[in-house]
């Protein structure tokens, strides 16, 4: 049970040394993803088109986040974990196309997205559900936001810059280990 | 002393909203504490973030979690009271205002076409129960649930036969099966008893006693205290990372019931329980409590 400070673009050495009970504090990009940019992202790469930002080089955070615009610049008030499970049916497709390295969600997700963690070398993280203000805290900016009209404000990509985002509770690591299959 | 105007209904009704997003009732924050300072482990750094999380809300004055949930009102208006007949629409009102002044976020879906009205308003929503009482008074009790609690609801329509002992096995199991889903420690409120749409609406509005406070009749609180000890003794804890402290309270309320019918309703609430009550006195003043 470490605790540890990682930063992004993430290395494959630095998943494989993350085992389940570890705390994470993160440093660099997250793009947030409900249920919409899932599939939005997913449909983009069947049919070819071009794919607005690089979901590999950023941590993936399942958030629907409150944001306001304030003189021309977005903010983001409140932006904790939303229920992980909802997008079961979509993360090993969507992991195994982008290659994600890191997931922050909440309450764990099953057994396929265990299987494609362990395959791509990936780990799902959990953050406390609820703690919106922490993690809007830890937001120092936003860098972009990406299918807003069509999707609205909680379902959009919204790519953030944050320091020190956590704590993160490794529950399922790229060994295959999870805290929910006990 | 604020004397009521529709126009100071719909400001006082905007600072409710936002005080419940942003700060949470003391008794649930002593109540978090209290099971902090009991936890180890994972529990307990869920619980110290959690902690964490209010404080920076109550202070920097924003939503203490993302999901602000839908909002539901239940009034108790007097027969007396003046504004009476207008208050429908200046609840709409105010919650139109509060998702763009506070903010909060959008979230009312329209489930046929899939369009997010953006205010917090639509069909049946905010949802408004009323209670006619004598006098010239007005309470209205601001209850805003979000989805991921909401999603973890249930009902059993029992036979009378099953009664207490099946409804008592089926509520842990499911608090089990629904680990951290609805974000625990959760508060849980029971509704026994009426149809399936009254034990619904009990295990819901049971939701507004203060943590701590047991129902009047000595065998119902006799059974919320039964049914604290054995959920949390299931071990799901804060978050659902293990722990003693599942559940800070439960609540239940009953109705009497069909002969051949067992009703029960339940209703969980994730930490985040947020209220606010807002009264109207008969000297004409408005308190916030």
């Amino acid at each position: 049970m470490k605790e540890i400070h990682l930063t992004t673009p993430l290395s494959i050495k630095d998943i494989k040394k993350l085992s389940v009970g570890d705390t994470i504090y993160l440093s660099g990009k997250l793009f947030t993803a409900r249920d919409e940019t899932h599939k939005k992202l997913l449909e983009l790469k069947r049919k070819g088109k071009k794919i607005p930002f690089n979901p590999g080089e950023m941590v993936l955070f399942h958030c629907g986040p409150i944001a306001r615009k304030e003189k021309n610049k977005w903010i983001i008030v409140s932006a904790g974990p939303t229920t992980s499970a909802r997008m079961e049916s979509l993360e090993s497709k969507f992991l195994s196309s982008f290659g994600v390295k890191i997931i922050i969600g909440k309450g764990g997700m099953g057994k396929e997205t265990l299987k494609a963690l362990k395959k791509i070398g990936a780990v799902y993280t959990h953050f406390t559900g609820g703690a919106g203000a922490l993690g809007a805290k830890a937001i120092k900016k936003v860098e972009n936001v990406y299918f807003l009209k069509e999707l609205g404000i909680p379902e959009a990509a919204w790519i953030l810059e944050v320091s020190d985002f956590g704590p993160l509770i490794v529950t399922m690591d790229a060994k295959g280990n999870s805290f929910y299959e006990k | 002393m604020v004397k009521i105007s529709n126009k100071n209904i719909e400001e006082i009704l905007i600072e409710g909203i936002e005080q419940a997003e942003t700060d949470l009732p003391k008794d649930v924050i002593r109540a978090l504490e209290k099971a902090a300072a009991k936890e180890k482990g994972l529990a307990k750094i869920q619980l110290k973030t959690i902690l964490k999380n209010i404080k920076i809300a109550s202070k920097e004055g924003i939503p203490m979690c993302q999901d602000t949930g839908i909002m539901t009102f239940y009034i108790e208006v007097g027969t007396e009271f003046k504004y009476r007949s207008s208050l429908k629409k200046i609840i709409d009102n105010a919650v139109k205002k509060a998702t763009k002044e506070i903010p909060v976020r959008p979230n009312t879906v329209n489930p046929f076409t899939g369009e997010n009205s953006g205010d917090n308003t639509g069909i049946h929503i905010p949802h408004i129960i009323w209670d006619i009482v004598k006098g010239s008074e007005c309470t209205i009790h601001i209850l805003p649930k979000g989805g991921g609690s909401e999603n973890m609801s249930a009902l059993w329509m029992l036979t009378p036969g099953e009664g207490f002992a099946k409804a008592e096995k089926l509520i842990i199991k499911h608090i089990i099966n629904a680990g951290g889903k609805p974000c625990p420690p959760t508060i849980v409120g029971i509704g026994i008893g009426g149809g399936a749409d009254i034990c619904m609406h009990l295990a819901k509005k049971a939701l507004l006693r203060k943590i701590g406070e047991h129902h009047k009749e000595k065998q119902v609180a006799k059974m919320e205290r039964r049914l604290i000890e054995l959920i949390n003794k299931t071990g799901v804890g804060p978050m659902g990372m293990g722990g003693k402290t599942t559940v800070l309270d439960v609540h239940i309320e009953y109705a009497h019931r069909h002969p051949a019918s067992f009703p029960v309703g339940l209703v969980l609430q994730c930490w985040a329980h947020r209220k606010k009550t807002i009264k109207f006195t008969k000297n004409g003043s408005i308190k916030i409590l």
